[in-house]
């Protein structure tokens, strides 16, 4: 139910307070994570234009669950493309030559193809799936985190937003900026 | 130290040397109004396209009648492109998802320009069996759904694991092609204003680059990459079991398979060059898809045009070694019968002219590796019209030997698919990044404080 909460809630979502942070060198971003992490915050949305090994190392992520639905889709399609054809071919004979009625090797390219298309299809599902569930709404944007900027936000209350705001300018943050809710 | 073969540039000259910001500022001015020669481009393929329409309409109305079937011959011109438009697919499906997994990083540049071509490829092939069957209306009987007759599809038939085949082709390349983009529209979405803004906004799904997004994002691109790759290689061969099945000489061999996928590749990567040498100058982007990434384009023609060479060789060679007359006969006709110039087309654009990329000088000269991809898209559609036609025409009863000579009807529909495919191709470039923004400043290193690159 929480997952159809969040998409329920869009739009309305709350804005969430805290410190956002601009970064323009890589280094600078991931010492903050690091800083920020061990001072107990790790609640971080970090934003970057493109995947980088260093964000993702500083922030510890474990391997993402998507792997789990992709190979849940493949043992499905695999298993639907035999069940369908071997099902179709009893449920109509079609008897040549005395042979048998249902022949596996010419139904593996079916259920090969099945394999592929249901992996691939559960693997978009199971983005759309975990972003969802496991990403933070209300967490303030910036168009230029698409761009060449890294973005950390951090979700804070009020009266901790001096000391974070100055773990950030230290380790090299160009900008940072105070969202309340 | 062993001697080793110096590359004959930097090694890192794949690497693009521009920040972050000035990728993005290329690629959406890409997106900019277009100049005259893209509307020509597209007035032209959209002119094609409606000959097509029309000819299909004709078809529609009076039947299959008008095109130049004649018996024994009932797989022709559309069936050959068909098999065209599969093939020219394989290569873009290559380049993104198997060159992926092997970390290539030239791939970058060129990758998302040949899974557009891939996606519309396809697309474009898959309305030939639908045009060929005649009663196109009923298409829908190729596919598996309870009926009141209680009939299934023959799934023993290769035309039934066609079905499979391309449908599943088609969706995961789409999917992969549109998953990819996600990340570089919203790139798009953050530069634009207006109308267009909130066009970009809805199709950028809410994208926002935060670190659970890409968690999740790399990890399926990478899934997606190890699904796609064996559809390289299947497709293909399941196209090429459509003949190979059958007992037609010419088409009953085992070699057909991996011939088939070489020569989709090679004639992918043909229209991988004849689109983007173009296509580079058209929006601007000459400083991201240069000599390196022709160089390495045009080594995969020259490796994948040497293993046509060879099944073509081969071809001839078990011909002559079964002993077979009929496969014999089938053959000796293709070089010095009624149709000797379509089988020496063949050999003479893809087994010869590909050999001409030994040389660095000709893989680096744009000029020639255009007018040699134009060779390889020429040839390799013959190769199909003659392994299709030419075999029909002459198998075991002498007397039943016919030859048949494609109409209007025929052309009308062949024109028709390169107009609908340029029209998709060249639409998409004008509304989408061609060059994808995301991998490309992935490759990048992003600046340091403490200075240096990564």
């Amino acid at each position: 139910m929480a997952l159809l909460d969040r998409i329920k809630g869009g739009r309305a979502a709350r804005r969430l307070p805290g410190v956002v942070a601009s970064f323009l060198h890589v280094d600078a971003a991931v010492d903050a994570i690091r800083a920020l992490r061990a001072k107990g915050y790790r609640n971080l949305v970090v934003y970057s234009p493109a995947p980088n090994h260093e964000i993702e190392e500083a922030l510890e992520h474990r391997v993402s669950p998507v792997r789990l639905l992709t190979l849940i889709g493949g043992l499905t399609g695999c298993t639907a493309g035999f069940a369908m054809t071997i099902w179709m071919s009893y449920d109509w004979p079609l008897i040549v030559g005395g042979k048998t009625i249902a022949s596996i090797p010419p139904y593996v390219v079916i259920a090969f193809e099945l394999t592929i298309l249901m992996g691939a299809l559960s693997t978009v599902v199971a983005v759309a799936f975990f972003s969802v569930l496991m990403g933070k709404r209300g967490a303030p944007y910036d168009p230029r985190f698409s761009d060449d900027t890294i973005g950390i936000f951090v979700p804070t209350t009020p009266d901790q937003l001096g000391p974070i705001e100055q773990l950030l300018r230290s380790a090299g943050a160009t900008e940072v900026r105070h969202e309340s809710a | 130290m062993a001697v080793v073969a110096q590359p004959h540039e930097a090694p890192d000259v794949h690497v693009i040397d521009q920040t972050h910001a000035e990728v993005t500022r290329d690629v959406v001015a890409t997106l900019g109004p277009p100049s005259r020669g893209y509307v020509l481009l597209l007035f032209g393929a959209v002119s094609l396209f409606l000959i097509g329409i029309c000819t299909f309409l004709v078809l529609l109305k009076d039947g299959l009648g008008h095109a130049g079937y004649n018996p024994p011959v009932f797989w022709s011109v559309y069936i050959t492109t068909f098999v065209f438009w599969v093939g020219i697919g394989h290569a873009g499906t290559l380049i993104s998802a198997i060159l992926f997994l092997f970390r290539s990083p030239w791939r970058t540049a060129v990758y998302r320009s040949t899974e557009v071509m891939t996606v519309f490829a396809v697309m474009t092939a898959g309305l030939f069996p639908i045009i060929h069957i005649g009663r196109q209306w009923i298409f829908y009987w190729l596919l598996p759904y309870p009926n009141e007759r209680y009939l299934w599809p023959n799934f023993k038939s290769p035309l039934i694991w066609d079905v499979f085949a391309i449908s599943t082709y088609l969706t995961v390349s789409t999917t992969f092609l549109v998953f990819g983009l996600i990340p570089d529209v919203a790139a798009v979405r953050d530069k634009v204003s207006g109308w267009r803004r909130a066009i970009y906004s809805w199709s950028s799904v809410g994208w926002k680059g935060t670190d659970n997004q890409w968690r999740h994002y790399s990890r399926a691109y990478l899934y997606l990459a190890a699904l796609a790759t064996p559809l390289v290689l299947s497709v293909h061969s399941v196209v090429s079991w459509d003949f190979a099945s059958g007992i037609v000489p010419g088409w009953h061999g085992t070699i057909f398979a991996p011939y088939f996928v070489a020569g989709a590749i090679y004639s992918g990567i043909g229209m991988v060059l004849t689109l983007i040498i173009p296509l580079r100058r058209a929006l601007g982007i000459e400083h991201m898809i240069h000599s390196y990434h022709f160089d390495n384009l045009a080594k995969l023609t020259l490796l994948t045009g040497s293993i046509l060479f060879y099944a073509y060789a081969m071809e001839y060679f078990v011909a002559w070694y079964s002993g077979n007359t009929f496969e014999q006969t089938t053959f000796y006709r293709r070089a010095f019968g009624p149709m000797w110039w379509a089988g020496w087309s063949m050999i003479i654009c893809n087994a010869f002219v590909s050999q001409l990329l030994w040389f660095r000088k000709i893989r680096t000269n744009l000029t020639s590796l255009f007018i040699i991809s134009i060779f390889i898209n020429i040839g390799m559609w013959f190769e199909r019209y003659v392994i299709i036609v030419s075999s029909l025409s002459n198998d075991y009863l002498p007397w039943a030997w016919d030859q048949m000579n494609p109409t209007w009807a025929d052309w009308g529909i062949l024109l028709g698919s390169f107009g609908w495919f340029g029209m998709w191709f060249l639409l998409f470039a004008k509304t989408f990044p061609i060059v994808a923004i995301q991998e490309i400043k992935e490759m990048i290193p992003m600046p340091r404080k403490r200075g240096g690159h990564g």
